[in-house]
């Protein structure tokens, strides 16, 4: 039936039967290009700026941790932050000069919200730092990777994945097909297109060094027919490079998308639950293989990139740019800004985002600024009911029902919208831009997949502590039955031999007091942390007690509990069954909560002595930990009473 | 905040709508052509109440009335509504069926976008139940009108519903094809005989298969500038054409051949201008083609076995409440899915 459709459909509008290297994807809209703006000059190589503010986080991953201190002189190419964790990219330095600043500054971000950023004034000199290239030839794949991980190399197309992880072997997956996106099918960016123009050759090379660490058989460069003169440059260049084919596909936004490009060049649809390396495909930009090549032949670290400045300014044009360049140098570069500019877009106009002020600098993110004007790109006009007139769906490039989509999210129904593949939305603008109501769809989804989100963790929060709380209730119903057994017990043997006991006990806790100091040194760190956080829970009922006995009335006990715990959801229950706690413990059990503390004391000294950090409690929140800490001293003191019984009873 | 993307390329509401009256255009010449200018005045009372009543129902609503005016939808539906209706329809009747078609199942609803059922076709609907003998009282094609009203004599009949002294009303209307051949085949005729008779024409009725033809070339006109979906036309007339051939190769006699049924009645109309609304219809593509089948089914059927001459509109209406349904479970597959 469908083949029935897309035959019919292909018949009525006229488009030719597609080739057999390319296979078409559903949808797709065609955005003027803009392109000839910022291609007729070449890339030019902007000067060094007076300083230098760079981003911890230019990245997707964890933060990188900062190896240098604020009056540090660094050289260029000198690692500044080092990856912290696996997904992660280290930072190095742009250009030799010192460190002035490392604090929180606006980055280019939609939220416009500061991060942690280092600073380099500048000096001038340029004086790079001893350069370690690798023959990776001769060298073992693992090491390469390694290397890598230190090269502070992200995807340069604008998604800034960390490069070593998508190189390195998972065990899992072989990846016989490498594809090099060069689709570059945003409008008015055309980085990639200049830098295929004038460094194919080092782009195939690159290629080769990703291909061995991949172990990949053949090489797909994809391009967009817009772009004749790469289309020959790369043509010519990879002849050098056994097995690998430029394919040209039809300038149809979003073809530079990843999943996209690989149907269109390979034919290969990737499952939506799966990574392109699942099906034996790895993407790669032409510039992050450039930058790969680079690294490992020169021994350059990420320290700058080709950015395309357009739009409203005087001479667009392309520039080599220093990560940290603040943008202001770079639009002077560009001839300034023409009357009226207002707003300054990063990315593309499809799926670029408004950059929160002019002081920012240019990131591993950035591809292309595009200075703007009110004229260029128009506020859209009050967007009007949708008519569903499916235009929407006919552009959608991952066949999903955006008038749907939109439906939900709007009425909040997110459950529908899921079901209806909200989550494989990849947020092109396809929809948007074809919408005859000028409804902003791709807001509604971005609202509606973080709407989601919070509520799934928020869902896995309450999960968990309800779980906490039924445990909790089922502990405490257990430890009242045993606490009325033994109190039974007790009330029964201990009668007769009354006098006796009370000397021994206070003997049996000396005894054990000494006992006890000795243990933790041989118990595991997990041992080890829980009773830590049991002479933490000691020493604050310790505290507790204390307050209450000042106040005197039992009716204020809660208070200055309340104040003590941390702010956690279940409090007030919490509060209450450490009141009873509390009031039971001091009823029927002082002595034991003597010999409780001298016994915590001790064994605070000896874990202190041992030097085995918590470490289990400390992953865990104050809330978790304070709860852990009050579960843990009750149980013990539960457990010491009946050892307590059990000695008594013996005696 | 990231209000990408920036740019847009669409042809806003009103301007689909403008092409779908645009396209309208060669109808109604050819109507004004064959039943005289009356029809003009029946599209102007109608737009006209259209307008009144969608501005009054927004301001009641307290909705921006400009922008919902500007978009065109309602003149459309008055349109729609206009033409379907018998050309000498009294004013009154117009005015009903447009306030019927934008208050009740355009606005109440909630306005443009939010309407399940085709506004035009609720008006008609209703008016064929409330008046059926006026809303089958067409007039006879002025090429064969024994007398000829002019127009100010038909602006004189909607508004007075009286004709010249000289002139009686039986000599101005006549039966239509599909309304005459449903009695003469309750008379036991046969189909061949029937279609002797003056008021068929070459393909259907004799002078209103231009009209037909026209709305045919509107239609092409708004496939060609990508307003409707190949999909609602083509899955219409295919499967008008394919149920009529069967039933027509069955027993010719008793049924007509298939080119009869897509140039009667409001065939055409139906396949270009009032299946393609597209608030009422189904979005996804596998959906438009079983909607616009349903929709020739059930117009065979009431057409041959119903009780009234023409079905589209109780066609479109029945399946427009299968709309949902159809959505459902046509979604199409989704990138990187398996079919489900």
């Amino acid at each position: 039936m469908n083949s029935i459709i897309q035959f019919a459909s292909k018949l009525i509008r006229g488009r030719t039967e597609e080739t057999a290297d390319i296979h078409k994807f559903h949808g797709g809209v065609h955005p003027d290009g803009h392109k000839q703006l910022s291609t007729t000059s070449p890339i030019a190589k902007l000067a060094i700026p007076q300083k230098l503010v760079l981003p911890l986080r230019q990245h997707v991953g964890y933060i990188p941790k900062v190896k240098v201190q604020v009056g540090d002189h660094v050289l260029k190419g000198q690692m500044l932050a080092e990856a912290e964790g696996n997904v992660s990219a280290a930072i190095h330095a742009p250009t030799s000069g010192t460190v002035t600043a490392i604090s929180e500054a606006v980055i280019p971000h939609p939220s416009g919200l500061p991060d942690m950023c280092i600073t380099i004034t500048p000096d001038g000199k340029d004086e790079w730092t001893t350069l370690q290239p690798i023959d990776w030839r001769n060298t073992d794949k693992q090491t390469l990777v390694t290397n890598l991980r230190s090269s502070g190399i992200v995807g340069l197309g604008g998604a800034t994945f960390p490069t070593h992880i998508k190189v390195r072997a998972d065990g899992k997956s072989q990846v016989h097909t490498l594809v090099i996106n060069a689709a570059e099918c945003e409008p008015y960016i055309t980085c990639d297109d200049m830098l295929m123009r004038e460094r194919a050759h080092e782009i195939v090379k690159g290629m080769e060094i990703v291909k061995y660490l991949l172990n990949a058989e053949k090489c797909i460069i994809g391009i967009e027919d817009n772009k004749p003169e790469a289309i020959a440059t790369m043509t010519e260049a990879s002849m050098a490079l056994p097995g690998t084919s430029v394919k040209v596909v039809p300038t149809l936004y979003p073809s530079g998308d990843a999943r996209r490009l690989i149907h269109l060049v390979s034919g290969i649809e990737i499952p939506h639950d799966k990574r392109s390396t699942d099906v034996g495909v790895q993407v790669f930009n032409v510039a992050t293989v450039l930058a790969i090549y680079r690294y490992f032949t020169f021994g350059e670290p990420a320290i700058d990139r080709i950015v395309t400045i357009t739009g409203s300014v005087n001479s667009p044009q392309n520039f080599e740019v220093l990560f940290g360049t603040p943008l202001q140098t770079l639009i002077d570069a560009a001839g300034g800004v023409q009357a009226g500019t207002n707003h300054y877009i990063m990315g593309g106009p499809m799926m670029g985002f408004d950059l929160p002020t002019i002081d920012v600098p240019i990131t591993k993110a950035a591809n292309c600024i595009i200075a703007a004007t009110p004229d260029l790109f128009a506020p859209p006009p009050p967007a009007m009911p949708c008519i569903r007139c499916a235009r929407c769906a006919d552009a959608c490039p991952v066949n999903l029902q955006p008038q749907e989509l939109y439906w939900f999210s709007k009425s909040d129904n997110f459950e529908k919208a899921r079901d209806y593949n909200l989550f494989d939305c990849i947020e092109c603008g396809c929809c948007t831009y074809v919408c005859p109501s000028n409804i902003p769809l791709v807001q509604y989804y971005r609202y509606a997949k973080s709407e989601i989100i919070s509520a799934d963790k928020a869902k896995e929060a309450a999960d968990l502590a309800r779980e906490r709380n039924e445990f909790r209730l089922a502990r405490i119903e257990r430890e009242k039955m045993e606490r009325a057994q033994k109190h039974a017990e007790r009330a029964a043997s201990s009668k007769a031999e009354n006098a006796k006991t009370e000397t021994a006990k206070t003997e049996e806790v000396k005894v054990e007091a000494t006992g006890a100091a000795e243990k933790p040194v041989v118990s595991t760190g997990t041992d080890d942390a829980k009773k830590a956080a049991i002479a933490a829970a000691i020493e604050r009922a310790k505290a507790l007690k204390a307050a209450a006995a000042q106040s005197g009335d039992t009716q204020n006990k809660p208070e200055p509990k309340a104040a003590d715990t941390s702010k956690t959801i279940d409090k007030p229950a919490q509060t209450e069954d450490a009141q009873a706690k509390a009031e039971q413990a001091k009823k029927d059990k002082q002595a034991l909560i003597a010999a409780a503390i001298e016994r915590a004391k001790a064994q605070k000294l000896a874990a202190a002595q041992a030097g085995v950090a918590p470490k289990n409690v400390e992953d865990a929140s104050p809330a978790v930990k304070a709860e852990i800490s009050e579960i843990d001293a009750i149980r013990e003191k539960a457990k010491q009473a009946v050892k307590a019984h059990d000695s008594d009873s013996e005696a | 905040m990231n209000r990408s993307p920036y740019i847009t390329d669409a042809p806003t509401v009103s301007i689909i709508m403008l092409k779908v009256l645009l396209a309208l255009i060669p109808g109604i010449f050819a109507y004004v052509w064959i039943y005289g200018g009356g029809i003009l005045v029946t599209i102007s009372l109608a737009t006209i109440t259209a307008l009144i009543s969608e501005a009054a129902l927004l301001k009641i609503r307290q909705r921006p009335i400009r922008p919902s005016l500007s978009d065109l939808s309602a003149v459309v539906t008055a349109w729609l509504l206009a033409l379907a209706l018998p050309p000498l329809a009294p004013w009154w009747l117009v005015v009903v069926g447009t306030l019927f078609a934008i208050v009740i199942a355009k606005q109440l609803y909630g306005g443009l976008g939010y309407n399940p059922f085709n506004p035009a076709m609720v008006g008609y609907a209703v008016l064929l139940i409330s008046f059926p003998i006026i809303m089958t009282k067409w007039p006879a094609p002025l090429i064969l009108a024994q007398t000829k009203l002019g127009f100010m004599d038909q602006l004189h009949f909607i508004f007075s519903n009286t004709l010249p002294a000289n002139i009686k009303i039986d000599a101005v209307t006549s039966a239509t094809p599909l309304d005459y051949l449903k009695t003469q085949l309750m008379l036991k005729h046969e189909v061949s005989s029937i279609s002797q008779a003056p008021i068929f024409g070459v393909w259907g009725a004799k002078g209103g298969e231009f009209v037909t033809a026209a709305y045919l070339l509107g239609g092409l006109y708004l496939l060609q500038q990508r307003i409707i979906s190949w999909h609602l036309p083509t899955a219409f007339l295919g499967t008008l054409a394919a149920m009529s051939l069967v039933f027509y190769a069955i027993n010719p006699a008793h049924f007509t051949n298939p080119l009869f049924h897509l140039m009667s009645g409001a065939s055409m109309l139906c396949a270009f201008f009032i299946i393609t609304d597209p608030v009422s219809g189904p979005t996804t593509p596998r959906g438009k083609l079983y909607f616009a089948a349903g929709v020739a089914v059930l117009t065979y059927l009431i057409r041959v076995y119903g009780g009234y001459p023409d079905g589209v509109a109780f066609a479109v209406l029945l399946m427009n409440m299968c709309v949902p349904l159809i959505d459902t479970h046509t979604q199409p597959r989704v990138f990187g899915h398996t079919k489900n």
